[in-house]
């Protein structure tokens, strides 16, 4: 279980976060939503641990982030970042399989049953012949599914995950949305910051929105993700579009 | 994909093999052959073993430490450019070995001097770049980059000062130069240290391309790893120094070559740059003593010289 209580976050002088308490049980798959500069990126650095809150605490199994070993913590917590270095020179199979350093970190031995596992995942994000293609011809697209795919390896048992879908196509924005929503039937804790409240609404059980000013509120997605809430987070006035707007089913 | 480890690994012995082969004097295959195995002629058994293979392995010793220096910088800047000369340490050794030369101390006294002047830039490197807020590889560059071209102006002080007989003997500690060198016995301890230490982190830093927030994600405790790496390539270039003056180039190319080769997990590219920037200035050097003979040519000079067409090739490589 990972909590945040009483959590502040602020950046550039701007508070994001005021006084957040929230518990991320497993089974549980939460999405995040807000506009540009609401402060998804600071919550998901803090709930990773990767950055200290300016107020509260993040603890995971009533334990302090920062009291646990980095190591086991890795096992635990698996993050994916909105940017990463694409400089990468290996193929995609040795990029996905770096996820498995926190479980085998051996220079020496081959890793038959993660490079197998790393297959695996590959498949399930439509990139299974793409394994000995170098990593930096990928498209965008490619790459953040290759990136979903070195998370999964990682095999965590919290994903944190922030922008999953960006620079992905609707169906492949499907496919990871189910994937996710697998991983959380299987007994995950999965967060996502979304761009997309009609794959929120259609795949997470809860919702977290951040307002301006520190202000947030939470709660199941069907309750959380009508108009009118949309319409306060977005600042805009929002119509059920017609033609051209579809999802996967 | 293995037949570029092979190929790199046999090249050492390869390389090693030439340089004691050729030099100044011929040696006829017999000769050789005979002075290798302590037999035969004392003059050939004095060339080989008491000239051509220290030398030989100063060159290996310099050009290993130099490559593998700059394979660790370039993942730990995140940049591809980045070469031993970037740590300023090159440019503090020059400073402190032309101040040497400038008031006449002997051999002892020049590596002396140029040690403190490495360790003095190697020091205010690191003062600067360990903030408040942790380690900061672009101040790591920026504080390089300025005592580089500090110490440069204050090296053109000295040249400009020096009485015309030191010039040459300056111009040529400036270009890279083995022949000085004597004893290669340190820098092939350090050498060896600092690859067993930086393999050791091998993983952790394939882990760190990915950068500083995913490398902590994953386990990896990345502070302490940024020093390790850190201190290793600074100990490596200033041994490289110590024994060969300011040798550029090898540092910068060896690494890109193994990675164009398809060599990128620092399990194999840190131990590869060591052997193939060692073999590489085995050969430089034996080129350097060999072309213009009985003159020697500044090895620094060869190693421009075929180091800056490769690098332009992998520039317009680059995108």
């Amino acid at each position: 279980m990972l909590e945040a209580a009483g959590l502040g976050l602020s950046a550039g002088g701007r508070e994001l976060v005021r006084a957040l308490d929230l518990s991320l049980a497993p089974g549980a798959f939460w999405s995040l939503l807000g506009r540009n500069g609401a402060g998804k990126t600071s919550l998901v650095l803090a709930l990773a641990g990767l950055r200290s809150p300016q107020a509260g605490t993040v603890a995971l199994d009533g334990v302090a982030l920062a009291a646990h070993p980095r190591g086991e913590l890795a096992r635990r917590i698996a993050v994916l970042l909105q940017d990463e270095e694409p400089d990468f020179w290996g193929s995609v199979l040795d990029y996905v399989m770096l996820g498995r350093y926190p479980r085998s970190r051996s220079a020496w031995s081959r890793d038959e049953e993660g490079a197998a596992a790393a297959r695996h995942r590959l498949a399930e994000l439509d990139l299974a012949d793409r394994d000995a293609q170098t990593y930096r011809t990928l498209s965008g697209g490619e790459r953040q599914r290759a990136r979903i795919a070195q998370l999964l390896l990682q095999d965590a048992d919290i994903l944190l995950l922030d922008e999953p879908l960006q620079h992905l196509d609707l169906n492949h924005q499907a496919q990871v949305m189910r994937t996710l929503s697998r991983c959380a039937s299987g007994g995950k804790t999965v967060l996502a910051a979304l761009h997309e409240p009609g794959h929120a609404a259609r795949h997470c059980d809860f919702a977290v929105l951040l307002y301006d000013a520190g202000r947030a509120s939470l709660g199941r997605s069907s309750d959380m993700l009508t108009q009118a809430n949309l319409e306060a987070l977005y600042q805009c006035r929002l119509e059920a579009a017609g033609t051209g707007s579809f999802l996967p089913s | 994909m293995k037949t570029v480890p092979v190929l790199v690994v046999a090249l050492v012995p390869a390389s090693l093999a030439l340089a004691i082969a050729f030099g100044s004097v011929d040696l006829g295959p017999a000769q050789l052959a005979d002075a290798l195995l302590f037999r035969g002629d004392e003059i050939a058994r004095e060339i080989v073993w008491g000239v051509r293979a220290p030398r030989a392995l100063a060159a290996f010793a310099c050009g290993g430490l130099l490559a593998l220096a700059g394979a660790l910088l370039q993942v730990l800047l995140r940049n591809p450019l980045a070469d031993p000369a970037i740590l300023g340490v090159s440019g503090g050794a020059a400073a402190g070995a032309l101040a040497a030369m400038l008031l006449g101390v002997g051999a002892a006294g020049l590596n002396l001097a140029a040690l403190a002047g490495a360790s003095i830039a190697a020091g205010a490197v690191f003062a600067f770049s360990l903030g408040r807020s942790g380690w900061n590889p672009y101040r790591v560059l920026l504080t390089g980059v300025a005592l580089a071209s500090g110490f440069g102006a204050l090296v053109g002080l000295m040249l400009s000062l020096a009485p015309s007989a030191q010039v040459q003997g300056m111009l040529f500690w400036l270009l890279g130069d083995l022949s000085p060198a004597a004893d290669p016995s340190v820098a092939l301890v350090v050498l060896a240290a600092c690859a067993a230490l930086a393999f050791s982190q091998s993983a952790a830093l394939d882990v760190l391309i990915l950068g500083e927030d995913k490398a902590r994600s994953l386990g990896v405790a990345v502070a302490r790893l940024q020093a390790i790496a850190f201190g290793c390539a600074t100990l490596a270039t200033v041994a490289a120094v110590l024994l060969g003056g300011s040798i550029g180039f090898v540092g910068l190319v060896v690494p890109h070559l193994l990675r164009l080769s398809g060599i990128h997990r620092h399990g194999a590219l840190l131990p590869l740059s060591a052997c193939l920037g060692g073999s590489l200035l085995a050969l430089a050097d034996t080129l350097a003593r060999t072309a213009a003979a009985p003159a020697e040519l500044p090895v620094g000079v060869l190693t421009a010289a075929i180091g800056v067409p490769v690098l332009l090739f992998l520039l317009g490589r680059l995108r």
